[in-house]
């Protein structure tokens, strides 16, 4: 059987999820999308100019992505809403990816407020990915909001300390019936490809990327974790003991 | 509670003593920490910490990267009027000074603004002097209204109002709030101050609270260096920013530690504070506010600017005139700059640097 990711009907071809907002230069982006095989690519709404083509972020995303705006900056569901239709207008599509802080020494989100924003943008047919606190009734208030995916955080954004979260990211992924693509956190390719083996649908990367020495070649290095890890999760992996298995069986001796 | 009262817990505190008593090994232990204290970044501005500014600088551009990426905020202030009646010793706008005194038209300006937007920034701060009779708010109001049809992100350097006040600003479109407490210690501020509205320390200092409860998204807090002992000073402007952002989480919070620049008067700094000491406050505050914005003004040089960029700034003004109007010419001007480059000249020197320009970091939803 085909393994194809699905998200809000769209058939999308790399877990490997690109964010943008931490770029020396708008033209690594490009380089880095072809690098690391990335089909969808968040943006800003905050940073999208279009009144000048040369310093436009969106315009450095290559035109077969999936271009996902992103509400960095609301502070609440209203201001999320607003964002969120402001991108449509201005032809960002209707993806958007909800980021509701108001947290600025951790920069932790509002689960209660993302799940209201969740509500209200996908009942006006956006394809809604939330972006979360890894808490199991958060996640699942957000699937009956009509949310496309649900992301937790690994650990809290640009801090590169890697999947912090993992039991509870484990838990989503058992109980909430979306792709559960983990974002923000995740500082090394094994990071990204622990989460996959896991059973995550997607990772979402930035900072990891963007700040490393040679983005373009951390990108194909990500790439490249996220479909080992997604291939050892599919080819599932043996069982792990935390001790050596006793030479003579504890259970030999039953011979009926 | 308000900043008043956390900075009155220190009115009596020992300062000398307590940097008298830092040891090396204090100051390696505190920049190891994850998280800083009060008196951590005290040590971190103390001469003990002098000696360790390269470990410093190392930890706060990582922080700056983590928080940041490799971004630069571009930025330019947009003077109203200059119209003032307060006495401030350090002022070129202060009400003895005869200076051409100017208010702009909304006329111009649009034409200022459509000048501005042609260099492609979209954040604009906008200054006036302190003249409730010159540019009262209604004044300041109107001309938001002609900005937000060019820049997505307003925000204001002026006297201190009310929270009502604010809140019209800023459900008229101005999202950030810059307030210089100018000098933190009272009998400096005192002196500093003789008359007019500015001289209630109390009415400026609470101002930033007032406009994070009326709603801006954007304050900033600082010094200005040169009135009194800088590292004190550079403590309570920390502190101040400290303070706002655990009182309002919501809110981005940041400094800027301007230094004191020639202007008409002549009043000469009763400080001298080096490049070094610069350097080391902006470090000691990016490991005690890692998320904290640092702005540098066009006050400073340009060569050390540019060098500030991997220490921790991340935002800067470009293109700057501080005269009324950019065809008024120099005789209505505040001070006088010192990094005169323009918006492309800043923004080819921060590319090559390895950083980007970012002329859009907000897009108003009002």
């Amino acid at each position: 059987m085909r393994d194809v990711l699905k998200i809000g009907g769209q058939e999308v071809n790399s877990r490997l999820l690109l964010g943008t907002g931490k770029f020396s230069s708008n033209k690594l982006i490009p380089e880095v999308v072809k690098s690391s095989g990335a089909r969808v690519v968040t943006v800003a709404l905050r940073r999208v100019d279009l009144d000048y083509e040369e310093e436009n972020i969106a315009a450095y995303v290559p035109k077969d992505c999936i271009l996902m705006p992103n509400t960095s900056g609301a502070r609440n569901a209203q201001e999320a809403v607003r964002i969120a239709r402001l991108a449509r207008a201005a032809g960002c599509g209707n993806w958007v990816k909800i980021e509701v802080i108001n947290d600025n020494r951790y920069l932790l989100p509002d689960n209660n407020e993302t799940i209201k924003a969740t509500e209200i943008l996908a009942a006006e047919g956006f394809v809604v990915l939330p972006y979360m606190s890894p808490d199991l009734m958060s996640a699942k208030r957000l699937a009956e909001a009509g949310a496309a995916a649900v992301m937790p955080l690994g650990a809290p954004i640009g801090s590169n300390r890697g999947l912090k979260t993992k039991e509870m990211v484990r838990i989503l992924i058992e109980e909430v019936p979306l792709p559960i693509i983990v974002d923000a956190g995740i500082g090394r390719p094994s990071e990204a490809a622990e989460a996959m083996e896991m059973g995550a649908a997607a990772v979402l990367v930035n900072t990891a990327i963007a700040t490393a020495g040679d983005p373009v070649a951390m990108g194909r290095a990500f790439g490249l974790a996220v479909e080992a890890g997604r291939a050892a999760y599919l080819a599932g992996p043996g069982e792990t003991v935390d001790y050596a298995r006793a030479s003579s069986p504890l259970t030999g001796f039953l011979r009926d | 509670m308000s900043y008043y009262d956390l900075i009155e817990k220190y009115s009596s505190f020992d300062f000398d003593g307590f940097f008298d008593r830092l040891t090396d090994q204090d100051i390696k232990r505190i920049i190891s920490k994850n998280r800083l204290g009060e008196l951590d970044y005290l040590a971190l501005i103390s001469p003990r910490a002098e000696g360790h500014l390269e470990e410093m600088a190392g930890k706060a551009n990582r922080l700056t990267m983590q928080y940041y990426g490799r971004v630069i905020l571009l930025f330019t202030p947009l003077y109203l009027a200059n119209y003032c009646v307060n006495h401030c010793l350090y002022c070129g706008f202060q009400v003895h000074n005869s200076l051409e005194r100017k208010k702009l038209t909304l006329s111009e300006v649009e034409r200022e603004a459509e000048i501005i937007a042609s260099t492609g920034l979209k954040h604009i701060l906008i200054l006036t002097g302190e003249s409730r009779r010159e540019s009262p708010v209604s004044y300041i109001s109107d001309c938001v209204g002609v900005l937000k049809r060019y820049f997505t992100s307003i925000s204001i350097e002026v006297y201190p109002l009310e929270e009502d006040e604010y809140r019209e600003l800023n459900s008229s479109g101005v999202d950030g709030l810059t307030m210089y407490q100018e000098v933190y210690d009272r009998d400096s501020y005192a002196f500093h101050h003789p008359a007019g509205p500015k001289s209630n320390y109390r009415y400026r200092l609470e101002a930033p609270e007032r406009g994070c409860r009326a709603g801006m998204r954007t304050v900033t807090v600082g010094a200005l260096l040169g009135l009194h002992n800088w590292r004190t000073e550079a403590f309570f402007s920390g502190l101040h920013a400290g303070f706002l952002q655990d009182s309002f989480p919501d809110v981005e919070v940041g400094m800027s530690p301007p230094r004191m620049r020639p202007h008409l008067g002549g009043f000469e700094p009763r400080v001298r504070v080096s490049d070094r000491n610069l350097v080391q406050y902006m470090l000691a505050f990016r490991l005690f506010m890692p998320r904290g914005g640092i702005t540098v003004s066009t006050r400073e040089r340009s060569d050390l600017r540019d060098n500030l960029i991997r220490l921790g700034a991340t935002k800067m003004s470009a293109g700057v005139c501080t005269a009324v109007g950019r065809t008024a010419g120099d005789s209505t001007a505040q001070f006088e700059i010192s990094d005169r480059r323009s918006v492309a000249e800043m923004s080819g020197a921060i590319y090559s640097l390895g950083y980007q320009p970012v002329y859009k970091d907000w897009q108003m939803i009002i």
